[in-house]
């Protein structure tokens, strides 16, 4: 029995940082209605932004998280308007395999400043192991702090786009492009806004990633950034909410199908529950049906 | 008008991105060849691409990966590498002619590996020490046999690495490691509960893996349990380590490469479990990941056949002279290369071979003169090998204590 709460409470802290990617793919694809393959390596970035801030130079982790969140957001400004912008009208083929060279684009150079070796990450998270039932019962600092930040970040989200201005603007333009823009929305702006969100959660999820499993090469982000993205779908691309359930129950299932029935087909089994979840409900989980009006 | 403009400029971006890209390329391909050495300077052009070398030098060829998450094991073999043909040359060569050696990054992918073994053949290679990882030694041992190309891998561990008649290895096969590993946990006691995590998508890994199940069985060691990991899912091993710490194993065995074995070690920590370490020539390397906490290393132990610390004369010397070319403590990567580089010397001087023989000519007489051949080595006393390429010596075992190695 301890061992299962054991494997689900992991299983909950990988879920957690798969969540907090996904929100910025779910975002992303809920208002600009595209898929940006490069928010994994987004993730990455932050991560060497954190690992350069605390091991190289020597500052604070709180430091380092800041640095990695601000440079981030100019990161996902920057590529949104160089490379996506441009392409708003273009067919969204084109937009996709745009956001996948800037993916292969943020790695190499990645590769090239940084090179490939490993390097291995001191943890941000400094606060110590909480031990259950006599010790039985081991949740390490790391994962405590990624399930409370996932929250956090949930929480503080949805607040955000309910209350205020920006937040609905965001909301309009999901809706329908043509008309917020005709009732005086910045489209463009709006769209940078999420992108700038988006990115700033990666860099948070980069720390908290490297901080669990602490080591960094420039592929850091792809596999992690793949299983969000699959949490996304899984949950209803588009929906907050549904980042959050998807993110979660991808960690818990790939963690016990490790434990129960197999180490390595944990991740085939993930991928086949996919499918069945989209074969019953193609929307996912919390996705809108949406009728194509003709 | 507009439209054409958008187009004109994704254009563009995609034109930079692919410069961007082969940018990259280059930087790797420039990279290799200042590795290869200022002492190969102008040789590419003078030499014909048969092989054949008219010019009173042996040109050995090395490959392996000197960028990339392996790169700790390419760069020791050719600083090791490097060392011995210095050594050598400055004391006459063999037989009298000088060496030529040209070492190309792979990045342990075999694709460029294959690719850099056919720049060697450009170059003029007559024979090849390399490669240092498995997966690009049996790509190229395929084109090495076909060459005829006499190939003696210092640490190419898989099976296959020594598949054909040209091909020696210096390092001990995973199955030889496997069951070296068990025997030693066996006969020195350390654990009768054995946990085993692997990588079931590797060749090296897997190798070990099955041949330590098996022989774990006549030592009496009991495998309490056995789980696998595989390349797309190697961060999280959170589920694996808490079920062996649930079964009760005192002894972890991770028969995998360093970067993850760091992870495992420090997510062991992470939860509190602290069982020994068991680990193969693949963890060695572990303390030089940059910002590795050692302490989380302390006492883990590895069968290696090098321990830098050694008392004997041979390694000291080596050890010294290695330190004062590199400012580093060589590991048994760089002592299999060093070793490799005076086997092919102690081959060709049995075997009587010339600097204006062909690559073939010079593989058929090695083929049969390293069977003859007995070195004392850093890797091993009285090492010998057999026609099927396999060396014959003593396992050794070292531990990691208050970060440094030291022999057990």
């Amino acid at each position: 029995m301890m061992s299962f709460i054991s494997y689900f409470i992991n299983g909950l802290s990988l879920g957690s940082v798969y969540a907090i990617i996904a929100l910025g793919y779910t975002m992303v694809y809920g208002i600009a209605k595209m898929l940006n393959f490069a928010h994994g390596d987004v993730i990455m970035i932050g991560g060497y932004v954190v690992f350069t801030v605390v091991s190289t130079m020597g500052l604070g982790p709180v430091a380092g998280i800041l640095l990695a969140v601000i440079l981030c957001t100019v990161l996902g400004v920057v590529i949104e308007g160089v490379a996506y912008r441009p392409l708003r009208m273009a067919s969204p083929l084109a937009v996709l395999i745009t956001a996948i060279g800037v993916s292969y684009l943020l790695q190499n150079i990645a590769l090239l400043v940084f090179g490939s070796n490993p390097k291995s990450f001191t943890s941000v998270v400094t606060i110590p192991a909480l031990k259950l039932a006599e010790g039985k019962l081991t949740i390490s600092g790391e994962t405590i702090v990624t399930i409370i930040s996932c929250v956090v970040i949930m929480i503080g989200l949805t607040t955000f786009i309910k209350k205020t201005r920006a937040g609905q603007a965001m909301l309009a333009v999901s809706e329908d492009k043509g008309a917020a823009q005709l009732m005086g929305i910045n489209v463009d702006g709006t769209i940078a806004l999420t992108f700038a969100i988006g990115s700033a959660l990666a860099a948070i999820a980069g720390a908290l990633l490297c901080s669990a499993y602490p080591t960094l090469t420039p592929y850091t982000g792809s596999m992690p950034g793949i299983k969000a993205f699959v949490a996304a779908v899984f949950g209803g691309i588009g929906s907050i909410p549904g980042a959050l359930i998807g993110g979660l129950l991808l960690g818990v299932i790939e963690n016990l199908s490790k434990a129960y029935i197999s180490s390595q087909l944990s991740d085939a089994i993930v991928f086949a529950v996919l499918i069945v979840v989209l074969l019953v409900k193609p929307t996912g989980i919390l996705g809108k049906k949406i009728n194509e009006k003709v | 008008m507009k439209k054409s403009m958008k187009k004109l400029l994704s254009l563009g971006l995609a034109i930079a991105m692919a410069a961007s890209l082969t940018a990259c390329g280059s930087g790797k391909a420039s990279e290799g060849t200042t590795a290869a050495g200022t002492d190969t300077k102008g040789e590419a052009q003078t030499t014909d691409a048969g092989g054949a070398s008219g010019e009173g030098t042996f040109k050995i060829g090395g490959i392996g990966p000197i960028s990339g998450s392996t790169a700790i094991y390419g760069q020791a073999v050719k600083n090791g590498a490097e060392l011995a043909v210095e050594e050598i040359n400055a004391n006459g060569g063999i037989n009298g002619t000088k060496i030529e050696f040209n070492f190309q990054d792979d990045e342990n992918d075999t694709e460029k590996s294959v690719n850099a073994y056919n720049t060697l053949k450009d170059w003029g290679m007559q024979m090849l020490v390399g490669t240092v990882t498995s997966a690009p030694c049996i790509a190229v041992g395929a084109e090495s046999t076909n060459d005829n190309m006499f190939q003696l891998t210092p640490s190419g561990s898989a099976v296959d690495c020594t598949k054909f008649e040209n091909q020696f290895r210096v390092c001990f096969s995973d199955p030889n490691q496997g069951a070296a590993s068990a025997q030693y946990i066996g006969e020195n006691k350390l654990a009768t509960k054995v946990a085993v995590i692997y990588d079931s998508s590797d060749v090296y890994s897997s190798g070990i893996h099955d041949k330590f199940i098996s022989e774990a069985a006549n030592q009496g060691i009991e495998i309490t349990a056995d789980e696998a990991f595989t390349a797309d899912n190697n961060t999280n091993f959170s589920v694996q380590l808490q079920k062996a710490q649930d079964s009760g194993a005192e002894l972890v065995f991770l028969p995998i490469y360093y970067s993850q074995a760091a992870l495992i070690l420090a997510q062991a920590k992470q939860m509190g479990y602290e069982p020994a370490f068991f680990g193969c020539d693949g963890l060695d390397g572990i303390l030089t990941v940059e910002n590795f906490d050692t302490a989380l290393a302390e006492n883990l132990m590895l069968l290696t056949p090098f321990a830098a610390d050694a008392q004997d004369e041979l390694t000291q010397k080596f050890v010294a002279s290695f330190k004062e070319k590199y400012g580093e403590t060589p590991n048994q990567f760089a002592a299999d290369a060093y070793d490799a580089v005076y086997a092919v010397k102690a081959a060709a001087e049995k075997a009587g071979i010339t600097a204006d023989m062909d690559a073939s000519a010079i593989c058929d007489k090695l083929k049969t003169a390293m069977t003859e051949i007995s070195i004392n080595g850093l890797t091993g006393e009285n090492m010998k090998w057999n026609a099927d390429g396999e060396p014959d010596k003593a396992p050794k075992a070292i531990k990691i204590v208050n970060g440094a190695y030291t022999a057990m």
